[in-house]
């Protein structure tokens, strides 16, 4: 018979859960609560005794202020009670901590077969109905995706006696086996097989796979190896996962016929044209100093730190999850991307964390489409799935952003980036190189596999909708990926692994068949896989993503070793098969063929896609900007917007400078508040080099022209960097696309459109990369971004994250953007133009059109970086801020209150082509940084600069920001305190988001 | 002057073991190895021979059942030649040896019993770290002072020391008298204090968890078994400092101190 232990706090004590969720319910939900308090409950499957019980209970409970009841309810003193408890299946970390425990606390009289499952109760006091606890229930405390919950009036659970027991066991009793799918049926069969199966193949697809199998050749091998005439279910599948456009960047790989007007012009591969050539040209121009080593075809990119050390980084996007979990998806897409460095090379140390998401305005007010979060929700949700995936890990997380438009309602975006670390060479061997042999050994290391994740790849390749399965959601755990991590890296520097690869989209199908490519093929045994329940099929075993897995290749001599120091370290690593000379992927189930695959077909047998681009250039809008009454009041309404505000509240939960080698924190100045341009960290204590990480983005100007969209998104990256001290001269960069779907159908009649903004992203890609002779190393796209039911559809605007990495020879020759001392004198570096399309400024006064920002000459721009960049080094440069969202206006702002300091501008100074001053103050012309001198500097830096720089101000002590206008009159005049408090007011850290 | 050797143990969701070791190795020990908690657990690896044991921090168990709980579990009930590792500790620190745990490591010792050992009675919870007030994890820099008449040997000679915080489950509590005992005692060696006044606080945020009488850290009665939710290995290099960029300081971060403290120690008196 099952049990309950229930532990809740000793009277007396503050139950800070308990706060923190009734004003959660207050601020989010609107519902007046007089007191919430929690119980957490361990349900324990298991036959114990009353003794064996009250010794577990009392070991799980914290003696000093908590106290325990076993099989008698815990809860007094409230109004309502919910109980939020896991669905079966999902991932319930503390009830696989608390089953450890009990194992050691009870040793054999808790056997494999046991379990504890956790749920908590929340006692919440107050005058509220049964809707409205319904309400707090979905709308707070539970996801009705993967958790359960119960609703008790007092009355109710005192005539009950407290709650029942029950137990969130998979119970399957399905037999494991393959099934022949015959594919000879009809197109419309074809398309309905599709869409059942989640494949998200097209009819084209399909029907490439049905002619394969209609191959004389190919019945013949099947014949031959024991495998009926039609594909098993496992074949079908893992076609559709390795043909996955999550898996294939099949539209990244089209032909494409794209027309702009009277000119059209044929793209084969819109990845090769733009991505990698864009790599090959630098590493040319680069010559004897090109710092690559691993491009484009491992996990991660990889190059050259010092000559002791690579770095590796890889950038992800976990999207469609997180639009059904927020908290699951951005946990499972931190430590989901922290396998890709990890697992690159012969494996990376992970040193840092970056995370930008994309998010609908948090105070939305409207009707929320079926399906659809709240977007409060999704921010919290996020937020605190990567504070537990980056915190638990020990990862720092040291940049990101928050980019705010109310299309981000139909799928947020969650990139999540991961940099490591590595000896450039291992046992004697290059790092960034592996490659397993036939003979070799398959294991798969780490978590066991369940459905959870299962069509995580197909799933992310189709927009949301109706059907979009809940199997494709799951929730991380960190702890076993650091014993896991942790042992792997130990492996490594015994040399006890030929070759390692992570478990991502398509989970084993993919990671096999990948190190497969290498030996030639291999054979598995999927009945070997360690399952969390029993039950799976073997396509379930072979797709599923559930997380936390890596596979490695071990030569047989060495596998001992291997599987001892696993089982030591905590680590489950289990022998799933052997890599062989190929050329056939071969699949069993306790030793019955259940699929055969040709490696060649399967990587080359997909056709490539043709497709119609067709730009349509946007008319001129000359915008008419309105007589404004007070510009003081318009600045601190700028500083308070989405984009624009602070961010603390998120930062400060995430930790950000574990592992000792933080040099610039996300937030900086005299009140450790202001907003870094980017973060500096030294992965490696010893020495005084430093790896600095930045981003560029700016969806808004997709809206008008995606070329300069990307050309703006290259140069903040770039830019951003160089403020802080990084060599312009030695940077990497990774591109992530998210697009819309950009294919042309009856649901997308747009696509050609869209299409079109794609091929002109990748061109500036390509622009600005080789004129900044900036490497792309590692890259990712997710196209399909839309939100579908019924008559309402959702596009994102299409949004490029441009990620640049550089370094610092001399970290303590960094900078950062807060004002130093009165009297420094302020610079405006770069030309200021009439860019007000999409700015912040203009969405804030309600008014259309305009030019969006350009990137006029990339070529001079980058020389003036390098010329800033030699001022720094000269150290001449006592802060420095770029320009972006809001302009020269926040970016003053921004660094006169993070010195706290006064600041005096005269707009009359700044250069290029500003009518007015709202153009001065707002423009987002890219290319353009605030940099303060100190007076001592003065002549050297302006000798540094040429005339790419102009004194505009001065820092004062005065702790006001004036600005005189064009006519010569102030124009803006306000105390620096005001202007952070209105900076700061918007997300205020521990209230959560406010009106 | 004996050799000083530190173990720095590693593992299981412990996250600052590099750091912490290098810190030791600025400090001047002569040995510092890092060791996996599995070697402890399966007798590959033991305390002896350490003068110093680091206790990182981290999340143990990911601090599944609240922090460094199932951990405790764990050194509690693994048997090695008929000792718990627990016993291995206590052994260790009867003998005279010294022990230090950062943030979660602090968090294993007040579990463990180990702190703050209130009448020598080592392995007996006496208070215990629990969730902060506001209820959530943050990390920032904290403005501490030391109570000169502390036992406690790591902060001997600190006067004003600024560390990050990085932690949800850091405030001390405990029955009111043991607060008051560990206060007059002098077994809170360091206090949040407000940096514009030097007292020591309560207030959010300069005391980041509410902890009463702002004590940030505990030691026993020999001041040898010392833990601090702040993190003086994140604070090894001028750089670290939030605000390095603004102000002189000494190239050597002020949290290196607590490392030198304990070396010294060993090097003068073991």
């Amino acid at each position: 018979m099952p049990h309950r232990i229930e532990i809740k706090l000793k009277s007396g004590y503050n139950d800070a859960n308990g706060a923190r969720t009734a004003s959660e319910i207050q601020s989010y939900l609107g519902y007046r609560v007089d007191g919430v308090k929690v119980v957490d409950v361990y349900t324990i499957d298991a036959e114990l005794d009353a003794q064996s019980l009250s010794s577990l209970a009392a070991e799980l409970c914290d003696p000093v202020i908590q106290e325990w009841a076993v099989d008698s309810p815990m809860a007094s003193e409230f109004d309502w009670l919910v109980e939020v408890a896991f669905r079966p299946g999902v991932t319930d970390n503390v009830g696989r901590t608390a089953t450890e425990s009990a194992r050691m606390v009870l040793t054999d009289a808790f056997g494999k077969e046991n379990a504890i499952y956790t749920s908590r109760q929340y006692l919440i006091k107050g005058e509220l109905d049964r809707n409205s606890v319904e309400d707090i229930a979905t709308g707070l405390l539970c996801n009705t995706l993967i958790q359960r919950h119960r609703i008790a009036f007092k009355d109710e659970f005192n005539w009950d006696g407290g709650m029942s027991v029950e137990v969130p066991k998979v119970t399957e009793t399905a037999t494991p086996e393959a099934k022949a799918i015959s594919l000879e049926i009809s197109d419309e069969e074809l398309v309905q097989l599709s869409r059942e199966m989640t494949l998200a193949l097209s009819l084209e697809e399909m029907k490439v796979i049905q002619a394969y199998y209609r191959r004389d050749d190919v019945q013949a091998l099947r014949n031959e190896k024991g495998l009926p005439k039609a594909p098993t279910d496992v074949e079908i599948e893992v076609f559709a996962q390795t043909w996955s456009e999550h898996c294939k960047h099949k539209i990244f790989s089209a032909n494409i016929d794209y027309r702009d007007g009277e000119n059209s012009e044929q793209i084969s591969s819109l990845y090769k044209s733009y991505i990698q050539k864009t790599t090959k040209e630098v590493r040319t121009l680069l010559g004897d100093e090109d710092y690559c080593l691993s491009v484009f075809k491992d996990n991660a990119g990889v190059w050259k730190f010092t000559d002791d050390w690579n770095v590796v980084f890889k950038v992800e996007t976990h999207n469609s999850p997180s639009a059904l979990d927020p908290y699951g998806g951005a946990l499972t897409g931190i430590v989901g991307v922290n396998r890709d460095p990890h697992g690159t090379g012969k494996g990376s140390s992970l040193f840092c964390n970056t995370n930008v998401f994309c998010l609908a305005d948090p105070f939305y007010k409207g009707e929320l489409p079926p399906r659809l979060l709240h977007p409060r929700r999704v921010m919290e949700g996020v937020r605190e799935g990567v504070e537990h995936g980056g915190n638990k890990s020990g990862i720092p997380t040291v940049n990101g952003s928050l980019v705010f438009d109310e299309r981000f309602l139909g799928k947020p975006l969650v990139f999540c980036g991961t940099g490591g670390i590595m000896p450039a060479e291992i046992n004697g061997e290059p790092s960034h190189e592996k490659l397993a042999y036939p003979g070799d050994r398959v294991i798969m290391v780490g978590g066991r596999i369940g459905k959870d994740g299962i069509h995580g790849a197909t799933f992310s390749s189709e927009e949301l909708h109706e059907g979009s399965p809940a199997t494709a959601v799951q929730i991380g755990d960190p702890i076993t990926q650091k014993r896991m991590t942790d042992f792997l890296l130990r492996a490594r520097d015994e040399g006890l692994m030929t070759c390692l690869t992570d478990n991502g989209a398509g989970g084993l199908s993919s990671s096999i068949g990948e190190m497969a490519e290498g030996p030639g093929g291999a054979r598995i045994d999927l009945a070997h896989a360690p399952l969390k329940y029993q039950g799976l099929q073997p396509w379930e075993i072979f797709i599923s993503e559930a997380q936390e897995r890596m596979t490695a290749a071990v030569s047989p001599e060495k596998l001992d070793r291997f599987k001892f120091l696993a089982e030591e370290m905590g680590v489950e690593a289990t022998d799933l098969g052997e890599y062989t000379a190929g050329p056939w992927l071969e699949l069993f189930y306790d030793g019955q063929p259940v699929a055969v695959f040709d490696m060649d077909f399967l990587h080359n047998g997909l056709p490539k896609m043709n497709l119609n681009a067709i730009w349509e250039a946007p008319e001129d809008a000359p915008v008419t900007l309105p007589a404004r009454e007070d510009l003081t009041d318009d600045l601190n309404a700028m500083l308070g917007r989405l984009d624009i505000c602070s961010k603390e509240y998120w930062v400060r939960q995430y930790d950000h400078e574990v592992q000792g080698g933080s040099v610039v924190k996300p937030l900086c100045g005299a009140e450790h508040d202001g907003p870094s341009d980017a973060a500096v960290v030294r992965p490696i204590l010893e020495l005084m080099k430093g790896v600095a990480v930045s981003h560029g983005i700016c969806p808004r100007y997709s809206d008008i022209d995606a070329y300069h969209m990307s050309a703006c998104a290259v140069d903040e990256a770039m830019r951003n960097l160089v403020c802080v001290g990084a060599n312009p001269d030695k940077v990497a960069a990774l591109d992530n696309f998210c697009w819309c779907d950009p294919v042309k159908s009856s649901g997308t009649p747009d696509g050609e459109y869209k299409l079109a903004q794609l091929v002109r992203s990748a061109k500036a890609l390509k622009d600005v990369c080789v004129a900044y002779r900036m490497p792309l190393v590692s890259g990712k796209d997710s196209m399909k971004n839309d939100y579908s039911i019924g008559d309402t559809k959702i596009s994102i605007p299409p949004t490029l994250l441009v990620t640049a990495v550089g370094e610092l020879d001399d970290v303590s020759l960094a900078v950062t953007m807060d004002a130093k001392k009165a009297g420094d004198l302020v610079y405006l570096v770069g030309d200021t133009f009439n860019d007000m399309g999409k700015s912040q400024y203009l969405d804030m006064i309600g008014v259309d059109g305009g030019c969006v920002p350009k990137l006029r000459n990339p070529e001079n721009t980058i020389q003036t970086y390098r010329w800033l960049h030699r001022a720094i080094k000269g150290k001449l440069v006592a802060s420095c801020h770029d320009l972006s969202d809001g302009g020269l206006a926040v970016a003053a702002a921004e660094t006169a209150f993070s010195g706290n300091l006064g600041m005096r501008l005269d707009l009359r100074n700044v250069k290029g082509d500003v009518p007015r001053d709202e153009i001065a103050l707002f423009s987002e012309t890219p290319g353009r940084l605030l940099v303060t001198v100190a007076p001592s500097s003065k002549e050297a830096f302006e000798v540094v600069m040429g005339d790419v720089a102009t004194c505009i101000g001065q820092i004062n002590e005065e702790t006001r920001l004036r600005i005189t206008g064009l006519e010569g009159d102030t124009i803006i005049d306000s105390d620096i305190s005001r202007l952070k408090g209105s900076w700061q007011k918007t997300l205020r850290f521990s209230e959560g988001p406010n009106e | 002057m004996s050799k000083a050797r530190a173990i720095v143990l590693a593992g299981n969701g412990i996250n600052c073991e590099k750091e912490t070791a290098y810190a030791c190795r600025l400090a001047g020990a002569d040995d510092v190895d890092i060791v996996y908690l599995w070697d402890l657990a399966a007798g590959e690896a033991s305390l002896d021979g350490y003068q110093l044991v680091c206790c990182p921090g981290g999340f143990l168990d990911g601090d599944d059942l609240g922090s460094a709980r199932a951990s405790a579990i764990r050194l509690r009930h693994t048997q090695i030649n008929g000792q718990s590792l627990l016993e291995q500790f206590s052994t260790h620190a009867k003998q005279g040896g010294l022990v230090l745990g950062i943030c979660n490591g602090f968090q294993l010792m007040i579990k463990l019993g180990l702190l703050p050992a209130l009448d020598n009675q080592l392995g007996v919870p006496q208070a215990t770290l629990t969730w902060n007030n506001s209820g959530r994890f943050e990390d920032r820099w904290v403005a501490l002072k030391a109570d000169p008449e502390s036992p406690c040997i790591f902060t001997k000679g600190v006067e004003y020391m600024e560390l990050p915080v990085r932690h949800g489950e850091g405030q001390i509590v405990a029955p009111e008298e043991t607060m008051i005992q560990i206060r007059q005692r002098h077994q809170g060696p360091l206090m949040y204090i407000d940096p514009n006044t030097g007292a020591a606080t309560e207030e959010y945020p300069l005391n980041p968890n509410g902890t009463r009488f702002g004590i940030a850290a505990l030691t026993d009665t020999t001041g040898r078994l010392f833990g601090l939710m702040p993190h003086p290995e994140a604070f090894l290099h001028r750089t670290n400092h939030p605000r390095w960029t603004r102000e002189t300081l000494p190239e050597e971060g002020a949290g290196l101190q607590i490392f030198t403290n304990a070396i010294n120690y060993i090097k003068e008196n073991m």
